[in-house]
């Protein structure tokens, strides 16, 4: 059977999006910190967990690996938009609200988060997998606060993965799958604090994950009518190290198609873990491969995929699985996350209260990144305005919405201030050209003072503009980051 | 079309206070120092002050938003007084209001008073403060030096001069001023430094380093204004007037459209055109005898020489680092000190600009007088290079 026949008329996963925080904090130098009051942790100290820059949470992360799967789909043709995490900043208030408007989606986009454990992600995956019709974005993503000290300060990254399913031209479809429930506390974290409480991990291992995994992967293998040998690829978030390959030997999956974790390029992303280990799977098998991926958590998602011919077998890892840049200042981390209070200065004391309504007449400037282009002359500026700010135009009210998110720019001026409040100093700021010949005053991030130089080329990400401690608000913006090769 | 003020009003008397970190002093002690003098100089009663306008830009600063404070701190008796805010161009804006409603005959003799008292404030530098609850959500909050440091990023890559030589074309003028405050007992800052300190001292926006930026300060400065006609009826033969007085606010062309290099204050050229005109100067690399700028970081100087019409575009490093601003060059520059060494109390700044040609061309200038100077130009610019407001004035002896 020709398989791409079976594609065509499939429901399945369109395109695969991932990201991660530049920063990939040295394992080492958060053990070093604790080498004091916890030597035990040395056990851990190998390689580096991603991590956020102060101006990244789930949201933002959330937004980035969202552009990478449109950008693979080439369209952002979306009906319903679904953004899983056990960490999005806003308890009350449409955190994929937020992520649509940012990805450019319409308003009428069903737009859902959904939460509550580590498999929010592959269930939503699941579920969207399971529908009947409509493009479907799940987007996991996750920037846990892991007690200092505790192992998994170690084990966990940040990041963020994004699938699209839908009907098309699939890379993959699903074959079968499985959900058990089981309120199994491994660990539990109280809404609104950082920091996990586990218990220990030898039961864990023993009752949870040796006791839970295997019947749900049986099941999920029947319902697929295939058995365990014939998994190409096992993919499971390891909450404990070198769990992977325990349950795929009580499973009968072959050791070999165990499917690295990532621990060395930047541990466990939460939610978006699953999601983040299928989307390079995906990036990187070939034709007619069988998927297995499995999120344990208050029980258990098994899903078996089957790979299509579209699927390229490539060598390449995909481009959001660089290598980073390395940080190695642990108090920079704790300060980074709240968990450290430091001298910031009369600076820092300025209020950051957002007036909302304001904030909704200019959603699609500051969420969409949409300017005006003047329908007279063709000027585009930032933001839109009611008079064309060409001095030969000065058109009234021609202008249409342009969107600035995803144009090529450079840089026009720039500064590394010293003197201005950021929570990661020196406050990069600058003039910046679109290939419009727009220009806007920017934020510069991810950068170093050394990288930036009129005329570099810089490309948009989407960020917290603002911290308001006060009120428990954040606000986001887009700002402009130096344009980097895959793995710089 | 109208003709403009030129000398149309004439200054009847200027006063201003010693600036620095006045601690024991209130706004209002400021204000009567600075009004004192003016008064004496002018050498009328309290009473025939028919109008004031008072210069205050942060009213956070134990000023407040009305002229109430200067009306109860002069115990001025129920005339009309005005509050005016136009940024860091506040104080010139002050005078604006004096000298065109005695140009416009609505009364005889007027007040602009500046004052600001940012020692209150706890910072170095300006305080943070909100843009608006909109451009809040979307415009970096740029600290002053760091808005102006892009100047020097631009202008190095429109030109093609390497950071070390702006920066060292920037350290002579701050030096400059230095050299010149040292002259001057009103001034903040009356110590000599050298190019290596300004080139060694810390970054705070790159490339401006602390001797980049001008002082932080409190201050008043305050001007007396009336016809010509009431200053001869007064008895006066040396009378200075006002040649000209423009203003010019960006329109968000610099910022949002593409024709502004980044390397120049668009609204210091179109401004200064138009005082020339009003004031009847053809040639001001001639006509000027000094001239009292917007010194708040050293590259601002650096490219208004330019936007002035002063030094050829690409040129003002050059020009100055071969000390054509300096004291004995051919248009000294901030003889007085400058922001550099005053500080800049917002409200203050533009008025201590002009009491410094005022004084210059009475002959009155004490150690610091200049040889010949009969005409001077102040420019005060309020806001960032890429969206400010630009007052310019005119200075000088009637006749000249």
């Amino acid at each position: 059977m020709n398989t791409n026949d079976k594609a065509a008329a499939a429901r399945g996963i369109l395109a695969v999006g991932g990201y991660l925080p530049r920063l990939r904090l040295s394992r080492e130098a958060v053990a070093a910190g604790h080498r004091w009051m916890a030597p035990g942790l040395r056990a851990l100290a190998k390689g580096a967990r991603s991590m956020a820059n102060w101006d990244e949470d789930a949201v933002s992360m959330a937004v980035e690996a969202g552009r990478d799967a449109l950008r693979a789909a080439g369209g952002d043709h979306v009906d319903r938009l679904t953004l899983a995490s056990t960490t999005l900043p806003f308890a009350d208030r449409l955190n994929s609200a937020v992520v649509a408007g940012a990805l450019g989606l319409p308003s009428k986009v069903e737009a859902a988060d959904t939460g509550g454990g580590l498999r929010a992600g592959s269930s939503a995956l699941l579920r969207a997998l399971q529908r009947s019709a409509g493009r479907e974005l799940v987007i996991g993503s996750d920037r846990r606060i892991p007690t200092p000290a505790s192992s998994a300060e170690l084990l966990a990254g940040d990041g963020a993965a994004a699938i699209l399913v839908g009907e098309g031209d699939p890379l993959a479809v699903l074959l079968g799958a499985a959900s058990v429930t089981a309120d199994f506390v491994d660990h539990f974290r109280e809404t609104g604090r950082n920091g996990d409480y586990a218990w220990e991990e030898r039961w864990v291992r023993d009752e949870g994950f040796s006791r839970i995994v295997p019947p749900s992967i049986k099941r999920a293998l029947d319902a697929a009518g295939l058995n365990a040998e014939q998994i190409d690829h096992f993919v499971m978030p390891e909450l404990l190290r070198r769990v992977g390959p325990l349950v795929a030997k009580k499973a009968g999956v072959r050791p070999e198609a165990v499917v690295d974790s990532l621990f060395e390029r930047c541990g466990d992303t939460g939610v978006a873990h699953p999601l983040m280990m299928l989307a390079r799977t995906l990036t990187m098998a070939g034709p007619g491969q069988k998927i297995l991926v499995v999120q344990f958590g208050s029980g258990c998602d098994a899903i078996v995929l089957e790979t299509t011919d579209r699927a390229s077998g490539s060598d390449a890892e995909p481009a959001w699985l660089g290598a980073g840049q390395p940080e190695s200042n642990y108090l920079k981390y704790l300060s980074f996350t709240g968990q450290i209070d430091l001298e910031w200065g009369m600076r820092a004391e300025m209020d950051s209260k957002t007036a909302l309504s304001a904030a909704w007449r200019s959603v699609a400037t500051v969420n969409g990144f949409v300017g005006g282009r003047c329908s007279h002359c063709g000027t585009v500026q930032f933001p839109a305005s009611r008079v064309c700010v060409n001095p030969e135009c000065g058109a009234v009210d021609s202008q249409t919405p342009h969107r600035m998110a995803d144009e090529a720019a450079t840089v026009r001026s720039f500064t590394s201030d010293w003197l201005s409040y950021k929570p990661c100093p020196p406050f990069m700021f600058g003039h910046v050209e679109f290939a419009s010949r727009a220009r806007v005053l920017m934020e510069f991030t991810d950068c170093d003072p050394a990288e930036l130089a009129v005329g570099v080329p810089l490309e948009m990400v989407f960020r917290i503009k603002e911290m308001d401690p006060l009120r428990g608000f954040r606000r986001y913006f887009w700002k402009a980051t130096p344009q980097r090769k895959a793995g710089e | 079309m109208a003709s403009g003020i030129r000398d149309r009003v004439a200054i009847l008397g200027m006063g201003c206070s010693r600036f620095g970190e006045r601690w024991s002093d209130n706004a209002e002690d400021l204000m009567l120092e600075a009004f004192g003098g003016a008064l004496a100089d002018a050498g009328i009663e309290k009473s025939k002050i028919e109008a004031a306008w008072l210069g205050v830009c942060l009213e956070e600063n134990n000023v407040g938003k009305t002229a109430g404070p200067l009306a109860q701190g002069l115990r001025l008796p129920f005339i009309a007084a005005t509050r005016v805010e136009n940024a860091c161009a506040t104080g010139t804006e002050a005078l604006r209001g004096a000298v065109y409603a005695v140009a416009a005959g609505a009364c005889d003799i007027a007040l602009a008073l500046g004052v600001e008292k940012l020692k209150d404030t706890g910072y170095g530098g300006l305080p943070v403060r909100t843009r608006g609850v909109v451009a809040d959500l979307w415009q970096p909050n740029a600290s002053a030096p760091g808005a102006f440091a892009q100047l020097a990023s631009a202008y190095q890559a429109k030109y093609g001069i390497s950071r070390e030589d702006l920066k060292r074309a920037m350290a002579h003028v701050s030096v400059k001023s230095h050299d010149n405050a040292v002259l001057n007992p009103k001034a903040h800052l009356r110590n000599k430094i050298t190019i290596d300190d300004v080139l060694k001292a810390q970054i705070i926006a790159d490339p401006l380093g602390l001797y980049d930026c001008c002082g932080v300060s409190d201050g008043a400065a305050c001007a007396i204004v009336t016809t010509p006609e009431i200053a001869k009826a007064m008895g006066r033969r040396d009378i200075v007037t006002v040649k000209a007085l423009q203003l010019a606010v960006s329109n968000g062309e610099e910022a949002q459209f593409d024709s502004w290099d980044g390397a120049s204050v668009r609204t210091a050229e179109v401004a200064a055109a138009r005082a020339y005109k009003e004031a009847g100067i053809a040639n001001p690399r001639e006509a000027l005898d000094l001239i009292e700028v917007h010194d708040c970081f050293s590259i601002t100087e650096l490219v208004l020489m330019e936007n002035l019409g002063l030094s050829d575009p690409g040129r003002a490093p050059f020009d100055i680092l071969e000390g054509r601003y300096d004291r004995d060059g051919a248009i000294p520059c901030q003889v007085d000190g400058g922001l550099k060494c005053f500080g800049h109390p917002i409200g203050a700044s533009g008025l201590r600009m002009v009491y410094e040609i005022y004084q210059q061309v009475l002959g009155r200038a004490g150690e610091r007088q200049l040889g010949k100077a009969d005409i001077g130009l102040t420019q005060n610019l309020g806001g960032h290079p890429h969206q400010n407001v630009c007052a310019i004035s005119i200075i000088g002896r009637l006749g000249a």
